[in-house]
């Protein structure tokens, strides 16, 4: 009686079961293989009525590998189990020192699954992680001191700042992010000066939309979205840039040389973040009341002579810098958050992607947290 | 041969006399990979001019040359991760160069690699990257695949809590031999190794070797090995390439020795070369 392609012959015989395997038995074949052994039928008990034997004979078997090797102990251990010695015969010499290593192998102990207590597991997991937030505050606090020393440092002993680096991070975080800083606060001008055209309209109110524009976008709107783009694009860079030097220890050749990665590293990147922040913020402002100026020219008729006269109506002088003020504290904790969560990338690439991701939430949300105390330290103080 | 397998009661009954008349020496001596011809470079920097090489069936091939020399290219090009300039490479019979799409993949399951640091996916553990050809190539069941899991992971001699552990919670010896289980995983006729021992210490390096050569024996493996180690080619190289000025020289450990060629000469005979080869003999 043949079972299936080929793989076990089954005859019987007296309280003995006899299988005879043939073709291979290998990864290819274990899905069938699998199917056939459990399909085996079970040997009939003996005259004696004691539980019938099995015999395998392995002497037709043209391949076997670790798979096939690995089945055959399972086969043989569920039919122990079950009362039926298994006797396995006439195994090809090529053959043996396979089944030797695989079954050693296999008698290797699975490492046991910790036995789960989730209620335990969940109040562990609530505290862990309200301590691991607890340390990274602390964590971050003393790192924004330890930037701060090597700031005043570097302001004390300007030789010590490197040039070149502030140079070329003030380029790369600065200059090639106007484009598309531009085309972006042009959309955000135009967008605000359509809705609020549509709104002031009913009320023939259409003139305000310039007070609208002046206001919102000097004080809150270009800050933001200035800081937004500068933490996705330089925060993340900068995360990057030092947490791939971290995995190919290129921070510890530093230590080693005598050089401080804190002066060398973090210094120029958060230098050159508060320097171009003020000016990319002016850029964002200025080009974003260019965008709501065409809007409103397009929309209400209003001449960019006029827009610019009625804007000098309802905006004073600290409407104008609140946002300069705000852009070097933004750039410094963007930068700050860059340069940190990179210097605590470790072992793998993987980490990299994780704290990129994390050092762009993390600013973002600081940034716009922080926004809101300024608005209401603003408003408290009457500027 | 002793083998103390046993089943139920009875020991397993192994034909004696079969097994000691095995002869020592593969019993197949067709070649699984032939290499032809081969020139690759890079910009115009030419790494080999005309590498022929054969790697016979079940033998255990040490590829020696300078740092520099392309030993790790020429294992690329046998892997088909580059493309050479001219000649042909035929694995188990396929010419890589001209194969595609389904038969490629199927040619790539049957040669396992090792890369240098074990190249373990750094987001999985052990486990799920020994789990990842078994899961894309097969269609075994779930639990057939941990049990095979397990059991390689056992088979390069790791313990089994290392099952869990991510690639960078592992030594670098640990890694090594992880990468291996990963490159066992879907049992490959050949295993490409790119500088197994580099990085180990004396001990953990015979260990590795020790393992290369009982997985070798048990497996049925044919083994292609870019080393830098003296003491791995005397002790588990049947023979030995050696990669010098663009050109590829194949002979034994032996017979390299006699050789007039000034690199190879001070390779094989300073004095690190004639300890490996006295431990080995």
């Amino acid at each position: 009686m043949t079972v299936e392609q080929g793989l076990l012959n089954v005859t019987s015989e007296e309280g003995t079961l006899v299988l005879a395997a043939a073709g291979s038995w290998t990864l290819t074949t274990a899905a069938a293989l699998t199917r056939t052994l459990d399909a085996a039928p079970p040997p009939l008990p003996d005259d004696n009525g004691q539980p019938g034997r099995i015999r395998l004979d392995l002497g037709q078997l043209d391949a076997l590998d670790t798979v096939g090797a690995l089945l055959l102990r399972q086969f043989r251990d569920r039919s122990r189990d079950q009362n039926h010695p298994v006797l396995i015969i006439n195994v090809r010499p090529e053959h043996i020192a396979l089944i030797d290593a695989v079954w050693r192998a296999a008698e290797a102990e699975p490492v046991p699954p910790e036995p789960g207590r989730p209620l335990y597991e969940a109040v562990e997991a609530v505290g862990q992680a309200s301590l691991k937030t607890a340390r990274a505050a602390v964590e971050l606090i003393s790192f924004f001191g330890q930037v701060c020393t090597a700031l005043l440092r570097v302001v004390m002993n300007p030789r010590r700042l490197r040039l070149t680096a502030l140079v070329y991070h003030m380029d790369h975080t600065g200059l090639r992010c106007l484009p598309i800083l531009g085309l972006l606060s042009f959309l955000i001008g135009v967008v605000l000066a359509y809705q609020g055209a549509e709104q002031l309209r009913r009320l023939g109110a259409e003139i305000y939309v310039v007070n609208l524009l002046g206001l919102s976008i000097l004080r809150e709107i270009g800050i933001l979205i200035t800081a937004i783009i500068v933490a996705g694009r330089s925060g993340s860079a900068f995360t990057a840039q030092i947490g791939t030097m971290k995995v190919n220890q290129e921070i510890d050749a530093l230590r080693t040389l005598g050089l401080d990665p804190m002066e060398l590293l973090v210094v120029p990147r958060v230098l050159a973040l508060m320097l171009v922040m003020p000016l990319l913020t002016f850029y964002a402002n200025m080009v974003a009341l260019f965008g709501g100026a065409v809007m409103s020219y397009i929309l209400l008729d209003i001449s960019f002579h006029q827009f610019i006269t009625q804007m000098r109506i309802p905006i004073d002088f600290w409407d104008a810098t609140v946002a300069m003020i705000k852009a070097p504290v933004f750039a410094l904790v963007i930068g700050m958050i860059g340069c940190y969560e990179g210097l605590l990338v470790s072992g793998s690439a993987e980490s990299v992607g994780r704290r990129t991701t994390k050092s762009v939430v993390e600013s973002i949300f600081l940034v716009i947290v922080l926004n809101a105390f300024f608005s209401v330290l603003f408003s408290t103080i009457h500027i | 041969m002793t083998i103390d397998v046993t089943i139920t009661d009875t020991p397993l009954s192994i034909p004696r006399s079969e097994a000691v008349s095995t002869p020592a020496l593969p019993a197949w001596p067709d070649s699984v990979i032939q290499v032809r011809g081969l020139v690759t470079q890079f910009a115009g920097h030419v790494v080999h001019d005309g590498v022929d090489i054969d790697v016979r069936r079940g033998e255990v091939l040490g590829v020696v040359g300078a740092s520099g020399s392309g030993k790790s290219v020429l294992l690329r090009a046998i892997v088909g991760l580059i493309r050479p300039s001219a000649g042909r490479i035929v694995v188990l019979g396929h010419d890589i160069g001209t194969l595609t799409g389904s038969r490629r993949i199927a040619l790539q399951a049957r040669t396992g690699v090792l890369f240098q640091d074990g190249a373990l996916f750094s987001s999985l553990t052990v486990a799920e990257n020994i789990r990842v050809p078994l899961v894309e190539h097969t269609d075994l069941p779930s639990s057939l695949i941990d049990e095979v899991a397990r059991v390689k992971i056992a088979m390069v001699g790791l313990p089994p809590s290392a099952a869990a552990k991510y690639p960078s919670q592992l030594s670098g010896g640990m890694r090594k031999r992880a990468g291996l289980a990963r490159a066992l995983a879907l049992d490959p006729e050949i295993l490409l190794l790119d500088e197994p021992t580099a990085g180990l210490d004396p001990i953990g390096a015979a260990a590795f070797d020790q393992l290369i050569g009982s997985l070798q024996h048990g497996l049925g493996l044919t083994v292609f090995m870019v080393t830098h180690d003296l003491d791995s080619l005397a002790a588990i190289c049947d023979r030995i390439a050696v990669l010098n000025d663009r050109k590829l020289l194949v002979g034994t450990l032996e017979s390299l020795q006699q050789e007039t060629n000034p690199w190879i000469r001070d390779y094989f005979s300073g004095r690190r070369g004639r300890a490996a080869l006295q431990a080995g003999s």
